[in-house]
């Protein structure tokens, strides 16, 4: 990637967080906090993605910023009103822009013309405040923001300045060169441009001739350094544009009185290398004259002079020494584009954190090479334990120590990838509004806990179950704005998303205060379906919960806003697959919540250690309801083959896992051995049978696949103590596996 | 010895085109990212040429320009101000806090480094 | 270079029963003792599970049996040989390492009609050295799935 490929990646990096802002800027306008920094917070956001996608020559994409900049301006000089309509139109804008930048990157096809061309539309309406349509702005084109138009830009208006086409003609006709009459004001010192440099500039046109006249020239007692005093004639043998001569005074035109005329011919002192202070004049140019022309070639785009700004004001000689000459700077500049505050911050206002980026493999990388250090301590621990070493021995004592240490670093290192959700979060308005709009509803998304920190990995694959999650509370759990009101709640139905930490995992709330759910209609769904018998008697939760089954969404039930065809049980399945569980509550009339419980991270697991067959097996906590002693007694055969066992006056399938997983080809006596019960996708639950418990412990998560390859029934495989690997249990399979041998007894069962 | 420019920019993207473009042509480049934190990091550094934007948080290119020019050592030290052609009035007003000249944006690094020189004393 | 120019290979050889058979010694990472491993379940019978190479996750193939030889239980005394094969760590059980060879690639003679099918799929080539017959394996298909991706 060349240096311009990496800015540019940059950049759209640069946009993502541009765009974070600017949607949670836009909310605080939602919420009436209209105050003029957020409007100009919301005004530079627009203004970086423009600037950063001329230089790359983003057409699309700065021809829509720049009419959303425009607006943003006119809100922020107080010029038009910030209004509930502007802000919703700024909203839509965003969303727009948000498309623009994804289709600039090529990540989505270019934004579907008709609707960019409507937003233009409405963003200018609003910026001209419903007059007449600004014919002006097909002239677009004049911002210069097509890449590389600096030229274009620069020789424009002075193009425009040179005036009367004598001029023109003049220079066509390989005009041998100019007499340049300058004058510079105080107020050009003022800016720290300087007559000498801009003289060697035009030396750098051409050959030239300098004299100065100094009549004006006070005595030293009255002169005040940085007032000009001096008006320099400088003849310049070239044959340039007039243009040419002008650019060079660019930046003081407003500046100096400057007069630029055809060469007559008439000889002058030489230029060298640095204009002498004081020169005789050597020509008797009426300069009054030429000021007043000079005055009236005025650039159109300069103003009148604004009020000289403090450090022009005339000051006491002598003039302050040069500028400093920087200390040598030692540190190379930082290849990061982080920045770098001085070392003592006294600003009042709070300092960024200092930050750097690191490569994510770098980062990951070192977890990994910790996750050997934690075994590697682990199996170390073991071997000092075997070799019978006492408890209080310095060895032992040393390794606790070292433990400790070991878990901290474990830990520490984990924090690098933590990520608060708020990069999940701040998706989420756009798509409320998109699909508040789609069904004609009111709602309010009020989010909670965004700073929450989670892993990043797991923050990356919140993005789909919650999405799904919001449009399933909008299109389902949120009555109409006539029913609501019907129901004496306000028409705007309110979504509360909020993230919070509780017991070393990530707890994701979604609830709404819609109308609940409706019992009699899932259950009547589940036993159409044949998912439950019809003479189920199920608990209010338990019906609640039917709606996670496999099979129980359908298209019926499930619109192509909510579902897309994918109903709750595959979010329940992407939830579990993080190592994480879902549940809902809710009360009819009222609303339904959704939470979701989720590890801090992907890298390690909370295991349970089992024994069968004399294998060791981790058995994800997570999954785990509760282990028992199989008793005789609540042992059952349907058909008198395949065992079940009662839970909470439940019958759950049995399954010994030696035997599924071919480790043994004979069955356990099941109450010789140890059963725990685990909850599935769907709520279902089923108990595996082990021969032994030996522990819980947290295991470093070691992937099959780098090496072999996805293995049924195993989720991914760890190291245990004694360097030995142990497999990781993949719940779902194995109870899913037995289930199509066995049917669905659990819920048929019911008693 | 290399002269050192310091460029002031929210954006990072125009911080990463500056840096290319000015180390590229042999200058030392240091970076700042507000107003405030120019203002101090110019105070700590010193600089030949400043380039700075005018759209910032905390403290805009002109409150920044206005407080380097109150500083007796760097009110002669060059100063250019990154803006867009259609901001005439800004750059007035740029002019008016005491800028030395203007870049505007998108630049080339030829016309960059260009402007640089012209006004590196 | 060595390679370039004379096409002269070194090879490691390795028994299993009592044939020799041999691999590239580029694609050998080390050699180690057996260690038992952990089975995968409702895994191909040659698949011996996977062992812990210092925090790797190393799978281990009875090389005999995936090449329909007859295998016998592993014993201390047996060998894995830690291979890469496209892009990943495989370990290669097999009887013992019994020589390190210099080859060039002109005297191998395509395999003989009489071996087995099986055989043949992973055997590239077999030549002889000092009157023993030594059969050229190509790694490449020793993977499971790619066994299933050809069927």
């Amino acid at each position: 990637m060349d240096a311009f490929e990496a800015i540019k990646a940059t950049f759209f990096q640069e946009c993502d967080e541009l765009l974070a802002d600017l949607e949670s800027k836009l909310m605080l306008l939602e919420q009436g906090q209209t105050d003029l920094e957020t409007i100009n917070a919301v005004f530079r956001a627009v203004h970086s993605v423009k600037g950063g996608a001329g230089a790359f020559g983003l057409e699309a994409l700065v021809r829509f910023a720049h009419v959303f900049e425009t607006l943003m301006d006119e809100l922020r000089g107080g010029r038009k009103p910030c209004d509930t309509v502007t802000i919703k139109t700024l909203l839509r804008a965003s969303d727009v822009l948000a498309d623009h930048i994804q289709a600039a990157q090529g990540l989505a096809p270019p934004v579907d013309e008709e609707r960019s061309a409507g937003l233009v539309h409405e963003l200018e309406l609003l910026t001209h405040g419903g007059e007449a349509p600004p014919v002006v702005e097909e002239d677009e084109d004049d911002f210069g923001f097509t890449p590389m138009a600096f030229d274009a830009a620069l020789d424009e208006p002075l193009a425009d300045l040179g005036g009367s086409g004598e001029i023109e003609v003049a220079a066509s006709e390989a005009q041998t060169g100019w007499r340049v009459l300058f004058k510079p004001h105080s107020r050009m010192y003022g800016s720290a441009n300087e007559a000498g440099l801009l003289l060697r500039e035009l030396g750098r046109v051409g050959p030239t001739t300098v004299s100065v006249d100094a009549e004006n020239l006070p005595t030293l007692d009255i002169l005040v350094a940085e007032e000009g005093y001096l008006t320099w004639t400088i003849d310049l043998t070239a044959e340039v544009d007039e243009k040419v001569v002008r650019e060079v005074f660019d930046f003081v035109e407003a500046d100096c009185d400057l007069t630029v005329s055809p060469l007559g011919g008439a000889p002058a002192l030489e230029f060298e290398e640095e204009p002498p202070a004081v020169l005789p004049a050597s020509d008797d140019l009426d300069v009054a004259a030429l000021l007043a022309k000079a005055a009236g070639a005025a650039p159109p785009e300069a103003p009148a002079p604004a009020p000289a700004p403090v450090a022009a004001a005339p000051e006491p000689a002598p003039a302050p020494a040069p500028a400093p000459v920087p200390p040598p700077v030692a540190a190379a500049p930082a290849p990061t584009t982080a920045p770098v505050p001085p070392a003592q911050v006294a600003a009042p206002v709070a300092p960024a954190p200092v930050t750097i980026r690191v490569d994510l493999d770098r980062v990951d990388r070192l977890i990994n090479v910790v996750g050997e250090l934690v075994i590697q301590q682990a199996m170390l621990s073991q071997r000092v334990l075997e070799s019978g070493l006492a408890r209080s021995s310095g060895i032992a004592l040393g390794l606790e120590d070292l433990e400790l240490l070991t878990r901290e670093i474990q830990d520490s290192v984990m924090a690098i990838r933590a990520q608060p959700v708020k990069s999940v979060f701040q998706r989420m308005p756009r798509l409320v509004r998109e699909v508040a709009d789609m069904v004609s509803k009111q709602v309010r998304l009020v989010t909670a806990g965004e700073d929450t920190e989670v892993d990043k990995t797991v923050v990356e694959r919140l993005a789909e179950p919650i999405t799904h999650m919001l449009r399933n509370a909008i299109d389902h759990g949120l009555e109409t704005p006539e029913d609501r009101v019907a129901a004496g709640k306000p028409a705007e139905g309110t979504v509360r998303l909020a993230a919070l930490h509780r017991s070393g995992r990530i707890v994701i709330e979604i609830s709404d205060d819609g109308r609940g759910i409706n019992r009699e209609r899932v259950k009547k769904i589940a036993i159409d379906k044949g998912l439950i018998a019809p003479e189920a008697a199920l608990t209010d939760e338990q019906i609640d919960n039917l709606i996670f089954l496999p099979g129980f969404s359908t298209a019926a039930v499930v619109s192509d806003i909510s579902g897309r065809g994918v109903g709750m049980d595959v979010v329940k399945r992407s939830i579990q697959a993080l190592g994480g569980r879902i549940s809902i509550s809710s009360v009819p009339g009222k609303g339904s919540t959704f939470t979701l419980s989720l590890p801090l991270t992907l890298a390690v697991l909370d295991g349970m250690v089992v024994s069968a067959a004399d294998q060791i097996l981790i058995a994800p906590l997570p999954a785990i309801v509760e282990s028992l002693t199989p008793q005789e007694s609540d042992l059952h055969y349907v058909g008198g083959v395949d065992p079940v066992i009662r839970f909470r006056e439940r019958f759950l399938p049995l399954i010994d896992v030696a035997m599924t997983m071919g480790f043994r080809d004979t069955p356990v006596v099941p109450n010789e051995g140890v059963a725990v019960v685990v909850e599935t996708e769907g709520g279902q639950q089923a108990a595996l049978l082990f021969d032994a418990i030996q522990g819980q412990r947290q295991v470093v998560i070691k992937s099959l696949e780098t090496n072999y390859q996805q293995v049924e029934g195993v989720a991914a495989a760890t190291i245990l103590g004694d360097g030995r690997v142990a497999l990781i249990l993949d719940v779902d399979v194995l109870v899913t596996d037995m289930r199509r041998k066995s049917g669905r007894p659990d819920f048929k069962l019911a008693s | 010895m290399k002269k050192t420019v310091l460029t002031v920019d929210d954006s990072r993207t125009m911080r990463d085109m500056l840096l290319m473009a000015l180390e590229d042509a042999g200058y030392h480049v240091i970076q700042a990212v507000d107003g405030i934190d120019g203002l101090e990091t110019l105070a700590a550094n010193g600089a030949d040429v400043v380039i700075t934007d005018i759209n910032m948080p905390r403290m805009d290119g002109f409150g920044f320009i206005e407080g380097m020019r109150a500083d007796p050592n760097h009110r002669t030290t060059p100063c250019l101000v990154l803006t867009t052609e259609s901001d005439a009035e800004k750059k007035a007003r740029a002019r008016a806090a005491g800028a030395t000249g203007w870049i505007v944006k998108p630049f080339d690094p030829a016309k960059l480094v260009d402007a640089v020189r012209r006004v590196a004393a | 270079m060595n390679e370039a120019n004379d096409s002269q290979r070194e090879l490691i050889a390795f028994r299993i029963g009592r044939q020799e058979f041999c691999v590239d010694i580029m694609s050998v990472r080390e050699i180690r003792g057996w260690t038992p491993a952990t089975p995968l379940p409702r895994s191909p019978g040659y698949m011996k599970g996977v062992i812990n190479l210092r925090g790797t996750v190393l799978p281990i193939i009875d090389l005999g049996a995936r090449f329909g030889l007859e295998t016998s239980e592993p014993t201390a005394r047996h060998v894995i040989m830690v291979a890469h094969i496209g892009g990943r760590m495989v370990g290669l059980l097999v009887d013992a390492v019994s020589d390190i060879l210099e080859m060039n690639d002109a005297s191998v003679q395509p395999t003989p009609d009489v071996a087995s099918d099986q055989v043949k799929t992973f055997v590239k080539g077999i030549f002889s050295i000092d009157g023993r017959m030594i059969s050229l394996i190509e790694l490449d298909h020793i993977l499971p799935q790619v066994e299933a991706e050809a069927a």
